[in-house]
């Protein structure tokens, strides 16, 4: 799914690296967390991964693909296969619910006919059916956050990177919303999440990664978040 | 791709900026109605000279005898019916000429009447004060030379008069006119494609968080650039029409009715409706295609694909 070979990136104009020699693969299937301080280089890791940005040395490998080969006209096919949710959740606020999960599913072509039985459906999945017709300023975090999962979500993709997902949410909901990812790896999606929250990485006992000023300092099975050098 | 999905964008992104497109449209409609104009300026000035070049001539002026007091080109006296005939006889050697008329004093005098029947000179004018002369069509109105060499100077020759050379005067008047709607036209399109380029930076700015998401979830360059370029492409054809609008109701006024040149006019042929009809459809094709390239590249600028 993912390989980072001997990965390194420096944004211009500054000193330290984002990211130094990292190397580490993703199965499919997997459920890692991305964890570390900020400014650690989660952020540049799964901008890498989107292809947002290109490694200053190294290969990063995402699909079965060289990021570095492909050309730039192709980069929207390989984001297709891939999921983003967001901290900040993303949502076009002009739109519904509806249209908002529908809008993945129209850039990249399909029939309304296809839309109107996919959108219900995976709405039904996170747990927000009958509310296709909200606009998102009407929902609370949590369910604008579901409705981001569910645009993620609709095209079936084989990987799902998610960049703090609960970050803006509440404990309690933080659970439902990390149940609703654990439900959708289990369905063979890899999950890739960076995370702050503790307590989620010690309850799931994941696979966690560890970066600190940018270098790959842990990468445990069934891992806990603490720090533990 | 799906068709609606870009045409109710470009109706939303055009009325979102209202203010701007309106801008495009009459910068556009304005720059295209001049190089409308000025085209039909040179197709005009083509017929005028194909016209008149045809009904030019080269005129020898008879020295008569108001000439032979006054002129010094007649300082041995008027023109003797001799020195006519010689005139006449190498006028009809010369391979150049296609035909030659005469013009006595009276026909001189009759067409000054048509001509200036109102003026307070022509009342006062007599036949005797009017030349004679000898009206040269040319088989090459460039030729003009030939003839002036031949007769300048000669005794009983008071001026060979090329008419062309008139026109050539006039000519170029309107070609220098044209060029300098032109030059207005080149400031106005810069200011057009500025204009574009500024409403699609200002509309892509605004649109950073649709065009970011849509590219997070892998649509294709073309598909985020496609509304703002029809957007431009829209605005544009607005504009051409407009255009095209000029032209015509400027046709229609000023040649036909309004002010009626034709009418007043009569010398001049001018261009007909074809003329005008032929240029609209370049008009459109530009107005669609120059701000649609002009977004093109302002993207490639401003909007991270």
């Amino acid at each position: 799914m993912i390989r980072f070979d001997n990965v390194s990136k420096a944004y211009p104009k500054q000193n330290r690296p984002a990211l130094r020699d990292v190397s580490l693969e993703v199965e499919r299937g997997e459920f890692v967390f991305l964890v570390g301080s900020s400014g650690s280089g989660k952020s540049t890791f799964l901008r890498l991964v989107l292809r947002e940005e290109r490694a200053s040395q190294g290969q990063v490998h995402v699909l079965g693909k060289d990021l570095a080969r492909v050309s730039n006209w192709k980069v929207p096919q390989i984001r297709r296969q891939l999921g983003t949710v967001f901290q900040d959740f993303r949502l076009l606020p002009n739109k519904t619910v509806a249209e908002n999960v529908a809008f993945a599913q129209e850039v990249i072509g399909k029939s309304r006919g296809e839309i109107r039985k996919s959108v219900p459906q995976v709405l039904d999945l996170v747990g927000l059916g009958g509310k296709e017709d909200r606009m998102p300023g009407e929902l609370s975090g949590g369910e604008q956050q579901r409705v981001a999962i569910a645009r993620a979500f609709v095209n079936r993709p084989k990987l799902l990177i998610c960049d703090e997902p609960t970050g803006n949410l509440d404990p309690q909901t933080s659970v439902g919303i990390m149940k609703l990812l654990d439900r959708i790896n289990r369905t063979g999606t890899t999950v890739v999440m960076a995370t702050h929250d503790q307590n989620i990485v010690d309850q799931m006992r994941k696979r966690v990664i560890e970066l600190e000023q940018g270098r790959l300092v842990r990468d445990q099975a069934r891992g806990v978040y603490g720090y533990q050098h | 791709m799906r068709a609606q999905f870009v045409l109710s964008e470009i109706g939303v992104g055009l009325r979102r900026n209202l203010t701007m497109t309106f801008a495009v449209v009459v910068s556009v409609a304005l720059s295209l109605a001049l190089f409308g104009g000025s085209l039909l300026m040179s197709d005009q000035v083509n017929t005028m000279k194909g016209y008149w070049y045809d009904k030019v001539n080269v005129s020898i002026f008879l020295c008569n005898k108001s000439d032979a007091e006054s002129d010094p080109n007649c300082a041995k006296g008027a023109v003797t019916d001799d020195q006519k005939g010689q005139i006449k006889s190498d006028l009809e050697k010369m391979t150049v000429i296609d035909s030659v008329t005469y013009e006595s004093q009276d026909e001189a005098y009759k067409h000054y009447k048509e001509q200036f029947g109102d003026s307070p000179l022509a009342s006062s004018l007599t036949p005797d004060q009017m030349q004679e002369s000898y009206r040269i069509k040319l088989k090459d109105p460039e030729k003009y030379q030939v003839i002036a060499t031949a007769f300048n100077g000669r005794d009983g020759v008071q001026s060979v008069q090329d008419q062309k050379g008139l026109l050539d005067n006039l000519f170029e008047l309107l070609e220098g006119m044209n060029v300098a709607a032109l030059a207005v036209m080149a400031l106005m399109l810069i200011v057009a494609l500025m204009l574009i380029v500024n409403t699609v930076r200002v509309s892509a700015f605004s649109r950073r968080r649709e065009t970011g998401i849509m590219r997070l979830v892998g649509a294709s360059g073309f598909y985020i650039q496609a509304p703002f370029i029809m957007e431009a492409a829209v605005a544009g054809l607005i504009g051409g029409m407009l255009a095209c609008g000029f032209l015509l109701v400027g046709r229609y006024f000023l040649i036909d009715h309004g002010l009626a040149l034709s009418e007043k006019l009569t010398l001049i042929s001018f261009i007909g409706w074809d003329a005008v009809l032929t240029k609209l459809p370049l008009i459109l094709a530009t107005s669609l295609l120059m701000p649609a390239l002009a977004a093109f590249f302002a993207l490639r600028k401003y909007l991270k694909v």
